[in-house]
């Protein structure tokens, strides 16, 4: 562990990632405290205003101020990012547990199925789904978990293969250890540092996809505020009112690049291959 | 090699009955009937025409029943006709035979796709030669940073920006659309730098993360292969640098890159749906995006049912290019 702390930190780009993701946690958890007004205070004296000193990245076509509405929505795509990543990670540990642990018909099933939700272009069959089921902030989050499974799944099915036939996995099974026993406590444990590894670019990839569906509709529905959304008032004003554009994208960017350069890093720290190799 | 690629094909099939499968289960998902779209905007409706319509979607018949007869007729491709008002059957507003070849929405889409997979391989296997060539250098530092950045992109958000600048401050390029409006009365030349102006944008938003990504993997395929036995064999032996690296090494890690452009596809058609509406092409994703809207479900099916063709022949060509790149799957 203090090895790979050492690691970590050695990665100035990867501390600044993780500096950048700390940041975006506390302005997520002190959002009323610090956006200076009301996400969704309407302001019929200040339609579309350029940013100024009051309104620093200027407001949108209701007068409310675009900054506060960014505050709020950075909490947005926090926990979408989060709870999709959740679901997907823990379907795809236990399908790729189950894969690669008892191998045979059950592997060839899961896998097939693998292959199938891999043919289907993710945002078409979320966007087919959200379309049906009604968008719901609920409804994204697991959708987005449903449809990222695949490559966790693919991941811990290879970590499996490899690990059920070492001897510590032999040593336990002729104490008597079942199935289950020697899925979770012991192979699970020794195949988890590439799913983290995962999980935490999975986070990156779940929030441009939220904001992909909330700036085509079919996300976050206002009045709740995410960048997605502010981006689709952009779009549409986009002749006039170049900062409705050009901020949130800018948070969307620099949120999926921390997230990038932390996973960077800790698959540097992690994949003790790579050390020897110095930089 | 004949034997394999028969094996590759038939191994599709079951891959195709699942996604059709699949397909079929998530618009069922919906609640209500699917017909309740047709029926609640017409208040005219009488509960007799009411009942013929289900009965004419075998609504009134259990789920794998309905499963079965759908299955039967897109077969045929006949995927049945829109729910929207003009009541078209569903594969004529995707190839529509009385238009020109280059105004149907699935050939559009296609070779928006085509473009930009072509630009991607040819800037960024050169990028990620040179990167890996001149590993640490100062090109191979900038590179970097562009993947990270091109990684993190959200294209929507590129696609405005570009049109913010190069559309609207500058006014150089169309921002909308896939022809101008003028477009009949131009000159054979004219119409093609008209559908070239109109195709700039597009092509550009939806291949700069691809040329991101993809000279990266081609860095790191290449730094992989260059470490092998066989280059130092190859440098050993005399010959030089450039046929090394061009000879030895590209071949092999072009394989690498061979697979993943496979599986890039459902990716690059999923992309189709945010840049067609953005810069509102008149494409497949475009009309999904709408069809997805209205609740047209017989579209819906049937889009995400061609999309999922394409993907497979997109991996089925991504293996007859790797069986070409690489002799070893030939012999077999």
């Amino acid at each position: 562990m203090n090895i790979f702390w050492k690691r970590f930190k050695q990665n100035r780009l990867a501390t600044a990632g993780g500096v950048m993701v700390l940041l975006l946690f506390i302005v997520a958890a002190f959002a009323p405290l610090i956006s200076p007004f009301d996400p969704n205070e309407i302001d019929r004296n200040s339609i579309l205003e350029p940013p100024s000193e009051v309104h620093i990245l200027g407001t949108d076509d209701l007068g409310r101020d675009v900054f506060s509405r960014m505050i709020f929505g950075s909490w947005i795509s926090l926990a979408v990012g989060f709870v999709a990543v959740g679901i997907a990670t823990f379907i795809g540990i236990i399908f790729g547990a189950l894969s690669g642990y008892y191998g045979g018909w059950t592997d060839r099933i899961i896998m097939r199925f693998v292959d199938i939700m891999l043919s289907i272009p993710t945002l078409f069959l979320i966007l087919a789904v959200i379309a049906f089921i009604g968008p719901s902030i609920w409804n994204i989050m697991i959708i987005i978990g449903l449809t990222s499974w695949m490559g966790v799944a693919r991941l811990v099915r290879a970590e499996f293969l490899s690990l059920k036939e070492r001897e510590f996995i032999l040593a336990a099974k002729a104490m008597g250890a079942g199935d289950m026993r020697i899925i979770f406590s012991h192979i699970m444990p020794n195949s988890m540092s590439p799913v983290f590894i995962s999980a935490v670019l999975g986070v990156a990839a779940a929030i441009l996809l939220e904001s992909a569906l909330s700036f085509l509709g079919l996300g976050i529905q206002p009045p709740t505020p995410s960048w997605g959304n502010i981006l689709t008032l952009g779009k549409d004003n986009i002749e006039i009112a170049w900062w409705l554009s050009v901020f949130p994208g800018l948070a969307i960017l620099f949120t999926v690049l921390a997230y990038n350069l932390v996973g960077e890093g800790l698959r540097d720290a992690l994949d003790p291959r790579l050390w020897q190799r110095g930089r | 090699m004949l034997t394999y690629l028969v094996k590759r094909i038939l191994g599709m099939i079951p891959t195709l009955l699942g996604i059709t499968l699949l397909s079929f289960f998530i618009i069922h998902l919906a609640p209500g009937k699917p017909t309740d779209v047709m029926t609640e905007m017409n208040p005219k409706i009488t509960p007799e025409a009411r009942e013929k319509l289900e009965k004419y979607y075998g609504l009134d018949k259990p789920i794998y029943v309905q499963y079965g007869m759908w299955l039967k007729r897109i077969v045929k491709m006949d995927f049945g006709e829109s729910f929207s008002t003009d009541r078209r059957p569903v594969i004529e507003k995707i190839w529509d035979t009385k238009q020109k070849l280059i105004d149907r929405r699935l050939f559009i889409t296609f070779f928006i796709n085509l473009l930009s997979m072509f630009f991607i391989f040819i800037i960024a296997i050169p990028i990620g030669i040179f990167s890996a060539t001149h590993q640490h250098s100062m090109f191979d530092n900038i590179s970097t940073v562009f993947w990270f950045i091109g990684f993190a992109m959200p294209s929507f958000w590129f696609a405005l920006l570009l049109m913010m600048f190069f559309g609207i401050y500058l006014d150089w390029l169309p921002i909308s659309g896939f022809k101008s409006m003028n477009y009949e009365s131009l000159t054979l030349p004219g119409q093609i730098w008209d559908r070239t102006r109109h195709l700039i944008l597009p092509v550009f938003v939806s291949s700069f993360g691809g040329v991101a990504g993809y000279s990266r993997y081609m860095r790191s395929s290449m730094l992989e292969v260059i470490r092998q036995d066989y280059i130092t064999t190859a440098r050993a032996k005399g010959l030089s640098e450039r046929t090394v690296i061009y000879k030895h090494a590209l071949r092999n890690s072009l394989l690498t890159i061979i697979t993943l452009l496979g599986l890039s596809v459902p990716g690059l058609i999923g992309g189709s749906v945010i840049f067609e509406n953005i810069f509102s092409i008149p494409g497949m994703g475009q009309l999904f995006y709408m069809s997805v809207m209205t609740r047209d479900y017989p579209l819906v099916l049937c889009i995400l049912t061609i999309t999922a063709i394409l993907t497979l022949v997109g991996n089925l060509m991504a293996d007859i290019g790797y069986m070409f790149a690489d002799p070893r799957i030939r012999a077999k």
